[in-house]
Order: structure tokens, then sequence, then C-alpha cells
């Protein structure tokens, strides 16, 4: 029988703030960090808008040594992770090092960075590349860094399955501390706002063309046309029960179950994924559907994806039978960010009995059939929350959150 | 007259390799070594690059690796040739 | 009861050769394959020299469409995948196509595509906000390089757990690492999975340039990797990919598939020290070695093969002979270790996954490739490295480790099958 996987810690960093408690208060107040992007001339570009930080001054959260060697996504990253730390209470200097691991996922690089990189070489020739950028882009650079600046020498991986990763390296780490690491931080963070990352999430296809930021990412709206991507996203701590116990940690939530799958390949005419995953992710947490008390939805906002993933909750939990909310309305879609930042969001909704807003009200095709929570928070005793997350491409994770008895 | 001062030297590192938190680099770091102000190697290589750039001081592989004071690498880049 | 796993199909693109038994072949031979970069000219770069593979993206099958959107390394992996199906004979339908998952590793990715799309969008390095009129619709799975997850799932028409591993150069050992996690804990029965990488790019032979870890024999090219010998001057560049068909050993049995090995212990350990830098004592690699020893329930002298890092600069030698002094004791002077990197270079993610094929192959076939280019000791690096010719000799229990930007050390264990092949 495997004993539970707390998360203890958790750090945000997000379009709508760079704390957790101050990402809880906007997300309830429906405050939203999406805007026209300023971090360069878009006016040559299709899109315009994005889930852009604002206010982050990374030499008040990192040393200034990592400044000329970190992307925007790295700093990010240590500077929730160093939340995450602080909120759990944990002292690394104090623990023994094999006994801390670290799980990232990381789905974009460090893009931006790579990109100054690019141009040096091509307009100022080879000997202009920075010695950073054999590490700064690669995708495991946050678990790196975080290792180094933690003095954590246990087990690390870096996971890429876009918006799914998120999920995967909670899911990995929950199996690294039942493998015997009592503690790992995890989560993932995400940033490509520069010329040519948004370019890129431009190319998906996927990108809203609106101009109004409040009208730009409406998932399960008749009136969806795309999302808008952003920077971002949370990490945790995650602990074995043994070792909260041991150092008087009171623990915020239980991952208590998780699935990860694959859709069939577009044409085979095989259903998604969601539905066994979602089935999957409740049974390993040894639960029925009746027992799951909120659903954060994967909210792509482009209409055939918010059908299929309405059929599949709708299918599971009957016509209206959860509430289903997607914050994510309000920072726009953070990669692999995405996932995690959900899960903080429900670490908090667990603690203040409330089920945050989607942000906006959203006027859900009656075929649908799910119980959005629109513009306004809702009052519930959440004791569950399941989380979703559908990568571009087919990658699909559903992780299941329990609150834990005490709060 | 030096190409290259000791204020020089602090602001490429600064500007290449970060700063270190609690340290200024002044005189009384000039016979210390790079290592135990805070700069690693990769620092170094990266504030070398810049060096050639805005000097046009070459500092070959071997010879960085020798320069492990302010005052060494100081002496070196006063010294060195222009090579471009 | 807890569930084992096996291999029992692989798949290899290296320098040298296509195809497993072509690679192995070319590491018994002890020749190398490293050459003066013919992808663009190399002239203005520091090291001129790489580990190249002759791949033909139409002799592989891939489709016209397959070849446009695809990356070079997606389009290896897929390669390596279809060698590694057909040879262990898995039927994913019949397996279930929800039970077979894909887990690849990869440290650069679609870097290649990255650059090439670059060169357009940004009309080559002009303009610093890009021109999207040029975009091309798989812009987006160059960012992300997960699609070469995806790519190989599509291929095989797998629905199970999907993903990338990248954990810089140990991704190949880690993402194989993954795939037995998932098996062992009854996420999956069988996985496709390996590691893909070709990053024979100016940007990344720049990058490399930028921190001098790269080999400049540029004159010699084929005598430029050379894994602890003294006058070793760093790695040298490649690409390539391995993939696997790994599966819980009762489905293998089952259904009378060959085995080449068994995966009997793992485990990757961070050193916290340095994103580039490695310690002299080598304390995280042997923890990681000594840890997948204790999983597999094997004493240090029971191995018989260790396949190093071996990437020949000067910190990472020192570095691994020390972790191996520490984790095996006496009997690392006794047991024979090689770097297949001195013949095929070092392709970054991929090459972990390479080396794992010729631990499978050494295991399988018998035998113990060199280190080539092995001419002068390093007197510090004095264990028995295999110079320059291999050894024909059984091998039962072998350990691979791999060291990797960021700290990451892993070690795997590979064991013969119990019981026997089928």
């Amino acid at each position: 029988m495997n004993k539970p996987v707390w998360i203890t810690g958790v750090g945000v960093t997000a379009p709508t703030g760079l704390s957790r408690d101050e990402h809880w208060k906007a997300t309830l107040e429906g405050r939203s960090g999406i805007a026209p992007l300023t971090r360069f001339d878009t006016s040559g570009y299709p899109s315009t808008l994005a889930g852009q930080i604002t206010g982050f001054d990374p030499a008040a959260h990192i040393p200034k040594r990592l400044l000329p060697q970190t992307d925007i996504s790295t700093r990010l990253a240590l500077t929730a992770a160093a939340e995450a730390i602080e909120n759990a209470r944990l002292r690394p200097e104090d623990t023994t090092d094999y006994d801390m691991g670290v799980v990232t996922s990381n789905a974009t690089g460090g893009f931006d960075f790579t990109h100054r990189e690019f141009r040096k070489l091509w307009h100022q020739g080879p000997r202009s590349v920075s010695v950073y950028e054999s590490f700064a882009w690669f995708y495991a650079v946050n678990t790196g860094q975080i290792s180094i600046r933690n003095g954590m020498r246990g087990p690390g991986n870096a996971l890429v399955a876009e918006q799914a990763g998120g999920l995967d390296a909670l899911g990995h780490a929950r199996r690294t501390v039942r493998k015997g690491t009592p503690i790992v931080v995890t989560g993932g963070v995400d940033s490509a706002l520069d010329p040519w990352g948004y370019a890129s999430h431009i190319s998906s296809g996927r990108i809203s063309r609106t101009t109004d930021p409040a009208r730009a990412y409406l998932p399960f709206s008749a009136d969806a046309e795309g999302h808008v991507p952003g920077e971002g996203g949370a990490l945790f701590l995650v602990e074995a029960e043994e070792s909260a116990r041991a150092r008087g940690v009171v623990p915020l939530a239980e991952i208590a179950g998780y699935a990860s799958g694959f859709d069939p390949e577009p044409g085979s005419g095989r259903p998604p994924a969601l539905r066994r995953l979602i089935e999957a992710a409740v049974a390993d947490a040894g639960l029925r559907p009746a027992d799951v008390d909120v659903v954060f939805a994967n909210a792509a906002a482009v209409p055939e994806d918010d059908v299929a993933e309405a059929r599949a909750i709708r299918e599971v939990f009957g016509p209206g039978g959860v509430p289903v909310t997607a914050p994510k309305a309000l920072v726009g879609r953070l990669g692999s960010g995405g996932g995690p930042l959900d899960v903080a969001t429900a670490v908090s909704a667990f603690g203040a009995d409330t089920i945050p807003p989607t942000g906006t009200d959203i006027e859900v095709p009656e075929e649908y059939g799910i119980d959005l929570v629109g513009a306004r928070p809702r009052t519930a005793r959440l004791g569950t929350a399941l989380v979703l997350a559908r990568g571009i491409r087919g990658f699909t994770s559903a992780l299941l959150l329990r609150n834990p008895p005490l709060h | 007259m030096p190409k290259m001062s000791l204020t020089d030297l602090r602001r490429i590192l600064v500007e290449n390799a970060g700063e270190v938190e609690g340290t200024q680099l002044d005189e009384s770091l000039l016979d210390v070594g790079f290592e135990e102000i805070g700069y690693d190697s990769l620092a170094l290589m990266e504030s070398a690059a810049a060096i050639t750039d805005e000097y046009g001081v070459e500092v070959p592989d071997e010879t960085l690796a020798d320069l492990r004071t302010p005052r060494q690498f100081l002496e070196f880049v006063n010294s060195a040739p222009v090579v471009s | 009861m807890s569930r084992r796993v096996v291999i029992t199909g692989v798949g290899v693109r290296a320098p040298g050769g296509a195809g497993r038994k072509e690679f192995w072949e070319l590491l018994m031979s002890g020749r190398t394959a490293t050459r003066r970069i013919s992808f663009f000219d190399p002239e203005p770069f520091r090291s001129q020299i790489a580990g190249e593979c002759d791949f033909s993206s139409e002799a592989e099958g891939l489709t016209p469409r397959q070849i446009r959107r695809m990356d070079r390394a997606a389009q290896f992996a897929v390669a390596c995948a279809a060698e590694a199906l057909a040879d262990s004979g898995l039927d994913v339908e019949e397996t279930g196509r929800h039970r077979v998952g894909v887990s690849l590793g990869s440290a650069v990715a679609a870097a290649t595509s990255l650059e090439r799309e670059y060169l357009v969008l940004s009309d080559s390095g002009r303009r610093w906000e890009v021109d999207t009129d040029y975009l091309v619709p798989h812009m987006h799975g160059y960012l992300a390089p997960d699609v070469m997850a995806a790519e190989v799932a599509w291929h095989a028409g797998t629905e199970g757990p999907t993903m990338l591993v990248s954990d810089g150069c140990t991704s190949g050992l880690d993402a194989v690492a993954h795939a037995c996690d998932l098996i062992t804990e009854g996420s999956a029965d069988a996985m496709i999975a390996g590691a893909s990488d070709t990053p024979i790019t100016p940007i990344v032979v720049a990058s490399f340039d930028a921190i001098k870890a790269t080999s400049t024999r540029n004159d010699t090219p084929g005598q430029a990797s050379r894994p602890f010998d003294a006058t070793r001057d760093g790695f040298v560049l490649a690409e390539g990919a391995a993939v696997f068909t790994l599966e819980e050993l009762g489905h293998a049995r089952r259904r009378g598939a060959h085995v080449y090995a068994e995966i009997t212990g793992h485990a990757t350990r961070l050193n916290a020290y340095h994103m580039t830098g490695l310690k002299t004592d080598g304390r995280e690699m042997a923890e990681a070695i000594r840890t997948a020893l204790d999983q597999g329930r094997t004493n240090p002298t029971e191995v018989d093969y260790v396949n190093a890092h071996g990437s020949g600069t000067k910190q990472n030698d020192r570095h691994e002979t020390a972790a191996f002094k520490r984790a095996l004791g006496e009997h690392a002077r006794d047991v024979p270790i090689s770097s297949i990197k001195s013949m095929i270079g070092h392709s970054l993610g991929a090459i972990g996954s390479i080396e794992l094929a010729a631990c499978a192959l050494a295991i399988d076939q018998g035998g113990i490739p060199p280190t080539a280019n092995l001419e002068n000791p390093d007197p510090e690096c004095d264990l028995d490295y295999v110079p320059r010719v291999a050894r024909d000799e059984r091998v039962e229990t072998v350990i691979s480790v791999g060291s990797g930007f960021g700290g990451f050390q892993t070690a795997v264990l590979l064991q013969a099958p119990k019981g026997g092949r089928s």
C-alpha cells in the first residue's frame, strides 16, 4: 500500500501575481493578467496579447551572479522554488543532500536567452556567443539551477510534454518520493514571449487574434477562437508523510491520483485519451467520480477541443455533475507552467473553501453539459480537486488532489 | 597609460558575470583569487571575450587559466599587443 | 511480485553505420567515425569536427510530409523506433495501445530546425522582430520539442504515457530509466524508449566553442576523440539515436520474444555544484552507481564491464575515474571500462541510449568495445580503459554511466537475462 505524498509548500510566479497569495487574491477578484505584449514591437504580428509578468525584479529574488547566465524562465523558476521551500519551512542546508530531489517540466527552454544568442551568432559571428548559451537554453536548466542553489543532490529530472508536462512532473515527483527520496521540489515554469518565441506560439494556429484582452481567451464559449500565450507557473515542495510529520509541517494537499496518456494520431477515429485518464486518476486515488468536488479544466478555447473536453467530463460525471472552472482564462496558457499553476490555485481553494472563478461570464453552449464557474467564485467545501491538462499534439494528464483532513 | 583599470575590470565582470553580493572589487582584492572573490572559470571566459571586443586584446585559453587574480589579469591585458 | 523490465528490440542510427548490426561491427572494429563537419562550412568555428551520420530520410521510408514537418532528430527517432519494433516483433494493438508508451530523451532536440527557421524568420539575423509571414506551421513543434515523442507514438500507434525526458547529456539514460519506472509500477506493459539528438548546427557548435569544451584537433578528425588519453583536448560533437523496445518480463516471455538484457537498476543524482563543472571526487556519480547496484542486488565485484561517460574532457575523465574507484572499490582496477565516444563522438542527449545499445549488444553478442585513440593514458586515469582493441569476452553484468550539464549523474545496470535466452 502506498503511503500518502503531500504538497507542503507552494510558490507561484504568474501574470496574476508573484506569490501564491497575490495570485489567489487576483484570481478571486477576477483580475486578469492578460494585456498587450510590451516586451517588443508587436505591430507586424497577427496577435498582440499575452499573459505577461510585469513588475518582476529578478535582482530582488536571485543572486546577481546568476543574472547574466539565466533566461527569464529560470529566474521565475528559482523565485517560485524559493517561495515553495520557505512556505514548507524547509531548511535545505540542514537536510541530507541526497534526501532532496528536483523534478521540473519545461516546454520551451530559455528561449528569450537563446534568441539573443542566435542573433549574436548570425549578426556578429561565432565568437560572440555566450559561454552560458550551452546551458541557459536547454530544458534541464531549471532542475540544475534549483539543485545548485539549494544543495539538493537527490534524483533529478526534466520532463517535456507541452501543457501536460507540468502535471507529469508532479506525478514523477510522487513516484520519486515513493521510491525513497523524502523531499522533491517539482513543478513547471515556461516563458517564450520574445519576438521569435511569440511567433512560434502563433504558428500553432491556436492563438487568438482578438485585441480586446477581456474577449481573447474564452474557454468553453461559443465564441472561443483560441488562447493567449502566457508565462510563469508554479513550483512545489512534495514530501513523504513521515518527513512532513517529522518536520512538524502541515500538509496543504495530497497528490492522491495521477494518470498520463496520449491521444491517438489525428484521423485514426479512435477516441481521445482524456476520459479514460480522468477515470484512471480517480481510481488511482481510490475514489469514485462522485467524490470529485471540482474540475480545473484544460480549457483549450479551441471549439473542437472544448467539445471533446466537455464530453469527457460529462461522460464521467454526468451532465452538470461537477463544478468546472478555468482560472487560466486570467493568465493564458503557460506551457509546462499551466498545470502546476492550476494545482497551486486548487491548494489555495482547499484552504478557502472556495472554487475560484474562470474570471469572466461565459455563455457555455447547452450541449456541452458542464457547470462552468463563471465570473464569480463559488463557496463550496472541497475535499478533492481534479486538474486536467491536454497539450498540443495530444499529451494528456490528470492529477487528483485531496484536501488533507485537517487544514 | 594602461588600457584597462581596475574599475574597467570591475565593470566588465559585473556586466558579463554578474555582481558578487557583498563584494566590491577594489584595491584590497587585487591579489585575491578570482574563485575566492566569487568568479569561476566561465565568468572569466565570458569576461575575456568581452575584453577582446572592447580592447582588442586576445586572452589565449592557456593563459586565461593562469591569470588567477585581478592584478595578474590587468597586467596581462595592459602589456598584451592589440590584435584588432 | 515486482515487475521486471527487459530489452527486446534495439534500433540505432550512429555515425559510421545505420542499424544495430553495422553499429556493433564498427564498435568491435575499433574504427572511428568522426570527421570534418560537412553540413555547413566549419571554418569560422573553433572546433570543426563532428560525428556525422549519413542519414537518408527517403531510404528510411519516411513520407514527404513526415520529412517536411519533422526535425532531423525526430526522423532519427522514428527510424530507430521502427527498427526496434521490428526487431522485437511487438504488436502494439495486441498488447493494447494504452499499455504502450513512449519515453524519449534529447538535450537540444529540434536545434537544427530552429536554426534553419530562425534564419528565414529573422532574415539571417537582421530582424529582432521576426517576419511572421514566413512562419511554418511546424515551428511550434520546434519551440516545444516534445513533438519528437509524439511522432514516435503516431508512428507506432501507441497511446500510453508519452513524454520527452530532457536531462541534458544524461537524457538517453534517464529516458530509458523513466520508461522502466512506468513498466515497473504498472502504468505500461511495454515502452518505446530511447533518445535522439542532431546538434551539428552552428548555434550548438558555437555554444561549445565558447566554453572550449570541444576538441580543436581539426587536422586529424579521426583521432580527435581521445577519452582518458593524456593528449585529449575536449569532446567531439556528434549526432545519433538509439531506441529500444522495453517490456515487462512476463509479457516478453509470453510472446517468446528474444531478450537482449534485463534492466535491473538505475539511479540519477544531482551534484548541486556547477552547471558545467565537476568536482574531482566523483561523489554523486559513485552514489548513482551504488544505488543502481543495490536495486539490482548486485555486488560491485560482479560487474563485468563499465561503459564510461568518457567524453574526453580532462575534468570528466578524472571525475569519472574517481567515481569508479569510490563505487567499485578494488574491483575498479580489474573491470574493463571503455568509452565508445572515442569512435562515434558525443551526441549529447542521445549518447546515453546509444551506449545502452552497446551494452545490450555486448551482453547479447559477447564482446567489449574498446576506447579508440587511447595511446598515452593520463596517469590520473589509471584504470583498465580497454585501449584501442576490442575484447572477445562474455559479459553478463554491465554498468553504463552518464554525466551532464546541470549536474546530472546517472548509472544504469544491465544484466544478461536470467534463466537463459529464449
